[in-house]
């Protein structure tokens, strides 16, 4: 048994870790945001020349043929620095969908293109992994889409889309597509792009499998977001930490009073094991399929709340800085807040497993 | 990642498999879920089994043979194999008790020879059984302004004073205790750590009943108590070194998440077993709700654990990960504990020999015992002060300047 990264792992983990800190820097994400820009191209590009776009493509089609725990390695690397590129769906749960659903000719016409960075592609899944809003959903008809997808991830900007219909049949469909309105929708988070898209009898090509693929795919979603609250929940402590031993109060260093020890030792005691479950749920994909379902939906639902949980209290240690535009520490915040609703909220996804389990009706 | 065992652990696994396929039969019938909190003279045939156990290198797998264990090398996927098989099994491990997860440890790093050969087997073998004086009334999260005073006399010590919450003392061999031989050293160099039968003259044990109703611990006062100054262990005032190394090993014991699991499974099956106005109680999604949330923090502390003992096993140093189990096992195993109780509404305050009592009162009882341990063995605000200092290096509270 070993439960840990092997070297390659975190080699891929350091390369990240090391651009990142270079290029995703808080004034950058902060540009960007402002900007109100779907993502940072210069950041995209630097990432893509690492491999990111690919990891989960095959070699033959351009990738680099790894796995979900290499995805989710890199995940908690952007969530450590919010960076503003689409990575949830467009590097991991799109090419999944192609790879596990997609024929040969859609596998060719798609992945390349996705692998090299050149071609995004948004997921619109909303409704089947977190249930339907506003009587949101599509049909599928004789090879055209009706309806409405709400909350489509990486969804502004890209090029094409996964779109699920409500019989959880997957397709695949062009941005420029006669029939196709695409709506940004703003969200608290300005770190990641998400769009609705009305379709009128809109072309689509349909994946050959379907059902099994749509969950698994909204699984693997789900561990990469929770990998992402991971980061984004360790960087909030680091920046606590940090902050507590500067700010002084009462002539000492406010990192030496109890009160506030003890926040960021909760924190820390409830990030700590969350890095086992993230990791775990990512491992089971390759070698247990069959508890990947679970597996993710613990990983999901308790890092969404040690991630509600620390988003919180590292805000507090920073006093009233910590509520400010200025010090930047609510892109972690709202970062925190929107992994946690999509792709269903712990308490559906909690709900998820305990008819997994056969536990529910 | 690699969660399967590699030949030589997939072989062991199977040795475990076969031993208590063939011989669980002679293990004692003892649910660690209903007694665990009375201590009582053990039985000759938990001596017996544990016997068997250490001589099939099942348990006290790494003392070695000289000192009447297996003497295999350190292994911790094997331990954990045998903790898993055993559990799986639902047959009572080897012990884990203070004599021999703190005490023996202990005397094998700080021993004499001599000590060695004396006190290490009939320990292991629960032959001896030991109480730990550490505790003491007015020093608690504070221990090392201990006051129970050691004045030399002669080859001997002079014991004079009194240790609280002592765990077994009334039915102790032996107790390892702290002891102030040095009253002018700086408090931390003034400490050595002694031991002694528990029957020599001048010691007086009142136990002290706990919350649970049980007299699971004790006072003990100590009134010219002689005890030999060869029964040091370690080297005189430097008790406090050799002390700590034990409380390591007890913070592990604290947080074994088998433990967690096995309360998170029986909490599962109450959910389908009890019934409110006719309907089981898992069909209430609050209650389900509740449940599925825990089983998240179990599964988390399942594959935590797996983590640090992969990183031990590549010999990387203890860091924040082993800081984070007493802290975090503890509180969920009260959790655990307190959903049991609530889903037996009514019934789950019921206590002693009512009828329509569960799991022999267990919950409840269970659900006061593990806030003692929430307490014991460093409480949870020493663990976070433990963690935000050692852990992310903030900086210690700074000493109120004496009057």
């Amino acid at each position: 048994m070993d439960f840990g990264l092997s070297e390659e792992q975190e080699l891929i983990r350091d390369s990240f870790q090391g651009s990142l800190s270079r290029i995703s820097e808080l004034d950058t994400v902060r540009q960007t945001a402002e900007a109100g820009a779907p993502m940072d191209e210069n950041i995209w590009a630097e990432l893509c020349a690492l491999g990111m776009a690919g990891l989960l493509i095959a070699e033959e089609f351009g990738g680099a043929g790894l796995g979900l725990l290499e995805a989710a390695v890199v995940a908690e690397e952007l969530g450590r620095r919010v960076t503003p590129v689409p990575f949830v769906a467009s590097a991991v749960m799109a090419p999944l969908a192609i790879r596990l659903g997609g024929d040969e000719e859609q596998c060719r016409e798609w992945l390349p293109g996705m692998a090299d960075g050149s071609v995004r592609v948004g997921v619109a899944v909303s409704e089947a992994a977190a249930g339907a809003r506003e009587n949101a959903g599509v049909t599928a008809e004789n090879g055209v889409l009706s309806g409405r997808a709400l909350f489509v991830l990486d969804g502004a900007g890209a090029e094409g889309y996964v779109v699920a219909d409500k019989s959880g049949g997957l397709h695949l469909v062009r941005a420029d597509a006669a029939g196709l309105e695409n709506v940004a929708l703003k969200t608290i988070d300005r770190t990641r792009a998400i769009c609705e898209l009305n379709f009128e009898n809109t072309p689509a090509d349909q994946l050959r499998q379907g059902e099994g693929v749509l969950q698994t795919v909204i699984d693997a979603g789900r561990v990469i977001l929770a990998a992402d609250s991971l980061g984004a929940g360790e960087e909030m402590l680091r920046r606590a930490v940090e902050y507590a031993g500067e700010r002084k109060q009462f002539n000492r260093v406010i990192a030496s009073f109890q009160a506030v020890k003890h926040m960021c030792a909760e924190m820390a005691a409830e990030l700590q094991p969350c890095r086992a479950l993230v990791w775990h749920a990512a491992y089971v994909m390759g070698q247990e399929p069959g508890e990947l379902s679970l597996a993710a939906a613990f990983a999901k639902s308790h890092t969404d709340e040690v991630g509600r949980f620390v988003a919180r209290t590292a805000t507090e240690v920073h006093g009233g800085m910590g509520f400010t535009d200025l010090m930047g520490l609510h892109y972690w915040f709202k970062r925190l807040g929107v992994n946690r609703a999509y792709l269903g909220s712990p308490e559906r996804v909690r709900e998820e497993a305990a008819r997994l389990q056969g536990f529910a009706a | 990642m690699d969660l399967t065992d590699r030949a030589e652990h997939k072989n062991f696994r199977e040795e475990v498999r076969q031993f208590l396929d063939e011989d669980k039969h002679q293990a004692p019938d003892v649910s660690a879920f209903t007694l665990r909190m009375r201590p009582r003279k053990l039985s000759q045939e938990v001596r017996d089994w544990q016997g068997l156990l250490i001589d099939r290198g099942l348990t006290s797998r790494t003392i070695p043979k000289a000192y009447g264990g297996f003497g295999a090398e350190p292994d911790i996927l094997k331990s954990r194999i045998i903790a898993d098989e055993f559990y799986a099994a639902d047959t009572v491990q080897g012990l884990r008790n203070m004599s021999i997860s703190m005490l023996v440890p202990t005397m094998l790093e700080h021993g004499t020879e001599e000590q060695k050969q004396r006190y290490i087997e009939p320990s292991i073998r629960a032959q001896l059984v030991w109480c730990q004086g550490y505790s003491e009334p007015n020093a608690g999260s504070d221990l090392a302004s201990l006051q129970t005073s050691a004045t030399e006399d002669g080859d001997d010590f002079i014991i004079n004073g009194q240790k609280i919450w002592t765990s077994g003392a009334h039915v102790a061999d032996m107790m390892f205790c702290l002891v102030r031989t040095e009253p002018d050293a700086p408090k931390h160099e003034g400490i050595s750590y002694i031991v002694f039968p528990m029957d020599t003259p001048g010691i007086e044990v009142r136990p002290l009943m706990n919350m649970t109703g049980a007299p699971a611990f004790n006072e003990v006062f100590f009134t010219d108590v002689r005890v030999p100054q060869a029964n040091v262990i370690g080297k005189r005032g430097q008790g406090w070194m050799v002390a700590n190394s034990t409380l390591k090993h007890e913070r592990g014991l604290l947080g074994d998440a088998n433990r967690s699991l096995d309360s998170l499974l029986r909490v599962g099956k109450l959910l389908q077993s009890e019934s409110l106005d006719g309907r089981p109680l898992m069909e209430n999604p609050l209650f389900r709700d509740r449940f599925i949330k825990l089983q998240a923090r179990v599964q988390a502390m399942r594959l935590h654990e797996m983590r640090m003992i992969s990183s031990a096993v590549k010999g990387e140093p203890r860091s924040m990960g082993d800081m984070v189990i007493k802290l975090l096992g503890c509180e969920l195993n009260h959790q655990l504990d307190g959903l049991g109780v609530d889903i037996m509404g009514e019934i789950g305050v019921l206590y002693d020999e009512s009828p329509m009592l569960r799991d022999s009162g267990a919950w409840q009882a269970n659900f006061m015992f593990d806030l003692g341990l929430i307490i014991g063995g460093g409480t949870a605000q020493i663990q976070k002060n433990i963690i935000s200092e050692r852990g992310l290096g903030m900086p210690r509270e700074p000493k109120v300047a004496k009057a």
